[in-house]
């Protein structure tokens, strides 16, 4: 996977991943409109399918909105790289179908706007300057979860 | 030897025993989910394909976040819950007349000691005040626990927070979370179970209790836990008919740490914005503020109500700032009706609005412009939590907020 990261801070929270005024919408385009607002009101038409987020400590604190993944797979984020994720977060992330990377140093290689590629077989990012990070390789069956979209449409096809 | 935890969840997955560190699957007691995370676990129910929920009589959905219903999508949003309701048969329904879900579980009965409660919503740790495993899902989760009555959990250690120490007047259990809060830093506990414990719990009721619970969450907490004892047993007794277990945590447990917090001087606390960690002591802290907002599961409580009351009466609040007052549930709000303290909110100023979350989350009433301060007893401070991302959200106790609409500013009480 190759695309664009985009770089945020650490305690990155649901709040600022889609502000609790639009959780009465549960569409995907609807909540990716508001995706990052509060922090970059232009996020969802920078950022291009494909794309990367990359973060500090606790990325995705706060409430269990499941909103907030849905808006990040609506913007079309591949995969979030953060230093350390918060647990509720995690759970949503993977039952949506959003990896979710955890790469301790992450933050000290990436710059905002850099182009980088995830290997997610070997478990290595590569930055445009060519500098290497490994990250904590998924589980297989959390690999699958996340190749067919999420957990619903993984039950839905091993029935 | 176990922790509380790892024993509720061994009785919930069937075994002997569980370790930190062990994935189980858990029989679920309790699934809670409102008005607000509830659309989504519907739709997500349906997509699984499932037609009938596991067991009708152990899933609650109280509406609290957008009710009354503010605009025609949050209407819509009811209409969707209100139709799941009936057509699984949901035995307990709490509309938009009862109040905030937090307050709601533990009033109504549906938490007992030794209960697994998950609910789709962060703040579910707050249900371990009264020694049950509670904790927050998404709705996708929620959705498998509808369908299966069992969801798979990885068995947390333990932060066991042994606080000791007489707490000062005008010091509350808000003050101590916050300080604690501070101290451990916004992903601190993350992945772990908070243990309150320790002579200064001993003495807190349950509605105290609740309150430390309750912020668990922020610091990355698994659920908030405190041992039953005789004032457990008598607010749950009064409640609910169900069978309880207590479990207790065994000290000499591999996977337990104890993190001893002393509160005889501690002062009354506030975090300031952006974050909740971000916590100082309320005589470092001196800013105008636009509104007060008493209220949320926090601390809207009746405690909290008659805190705020005794500070207020007599009192108007600030020319400039403007105090909006949510009892947590009707029940609540009726005590404050007999005990005469809504009149002591209104004579003073004070905007008395019907049970619900209100501002806690920017989505419905009392929302914040550009540039504008907030005092709020709830538990989130985030940047746009409360409204604009250009507003700020600080947090502190009853005591805190009621002195500080009578001044402008915010202070501590005498």
């Amino acid at each position: 996977m190759k695309g664009t990261a985009w770089k945020f801070g650490n305690d990155i929270d649901t709040d600022i991943i889609v502000p609790g005024r639009y959780l009465i919408y549960t569409d995907e385009e609807t909540l990716a409109s508001h995706c990052m607002e509060g922090l970059d009101a232009d996020f969802d038409r920078k950022c291009k399918k494909g794309d990367f987020i990359v973060a500090g400590t606790n990325f995705g604190c706060g409430s269990s909105r499941e909103h907030a993944p849905i808006a990040l797979k609506g913007v079309g984020v591949s995969a979030v790289i953060a230093e350390s994720f918060a647990r509720i977060f995690y759970r949503n992330a993977t039952n949506v179908g959003v990896p979710l990377l955890e790469a301790p140093g992450i933050t000290k290689i990436i710059e905002n706007g850099d182009e980088i590629e995830v290997d997610m077989d070997e478990g290595i990012i590569t930055a445009s300057n060519g500098e290497k990070i490994e990250f904590k390789k998924l589980p297989p069956f959390m690999l699958e979860i996340l190749n067919q979209g999420g957990l619903i449409e993984y039950l839905k096809n091993k029935r | 030897m176990p922790t509380m935890s790892e024993k509720i969840l061994a009785k919930a997955s069937g075994k002997e025993s569980v370790e930190a560190g062990d994935i189980i699957i858990a029989n679920i007691d309790i699934a809670m989910t409102h008005d607000l995370t509830g659309p989504l676990s519907v739709q997500s129910f349906e997509k699984i394909g499932a037609e009938k929920v596991w067991d009708p009589s152990k899933i609650v959905i109280p509406f609290d976040h957008q009710v009354p219903a503010d605009s025609i999508d949050s209407a819509n949003n009811h209409i969707l819950m209100r139709k799941f309701v009936k057509e699984q048969g949901i035995e307990n329904f709490y509309d938009v007349n009862a109040g905030v879900c937090h307050q709601i579980l533990p009033e109504k009965g549906h938490v007992v000691p030794g209960n697994v409660i998950v609910g789709a919503d962060s703040h579910t740790c707050t249900h371990g005040a009264l020694g049950a495993f509670a904790t927050g899902i998404g709705s996708t989760d929620m959705a498998m626990v509808f369908a299966e009555g069992n969801l798979w959990f990885k068995v947390p250690e333990t932060n066991r927070f042994n606080i000791t120490g007489k707490l000062q007047d005008n010091v509350y259990a808000k003050d101590v979370i916050l300080h604690i809060i501070g101290m451990m830093g916004a992903d601190g506990s993350t992945y772990k179970a908070c243990e309150f414990a320790g002579n200064t719990v001993s003495d807190m009721s349950v509605s105290d209790r609740m309150v430390l619970c309750n912020m668990a969450i922020e610091m990355g907490g698994k659920t908030g836990l405190v041992e039953p004892d005789q004032k457990t047993i008598d607010y749950v007794e009064k409640r609910s008919n169900k069978p309880y277990e207590i479990f207790k945590t065994d000290l000499d447990s591999d996977s337990l740490n104890i993190i001893d917090i002393d509160v005889d001087d501690l002062e009354p606390q506030v975090a300031c914005p952006h974050n909740v960690d971000n916590v100082k002591p309320v005589s470092e802290v001196d800013v105008e503020i636009d509104q007060v907002f008493l209220g949320s599961c926090t601390n809207g409580r009746i405690s909290d109500l008659r805190d705020a009351a005794r500070i207020l009466k007599g009192n108007r609040i600030a020319e400039n700032t403007r105090m909006l007052v949510i009892p947590a549930s009707r029940e609540v709000y009726s005590m404050a009706l007999d005990e005469g303290l809504i009149k002591i909110f209104v004579d003073a100023g004070a905007l008395v609005s019907a049970p619900c979350c209100g501002p806690c989350l920017g989505g419905h009433t009392g929302i914040i412009g550009p540039g504008e301060v907030s005092l709020s007893t709830s538990n989130r401070n985030f940047k746009g939590r409360q409204g604009s991302p250009d507003g700020k959200v600080y947090l502190s106790s009853a005591a805190v907020a009621a002195a500080s609409a009578i001044e402008g500013r915010i202070v501590a009480p005498e």
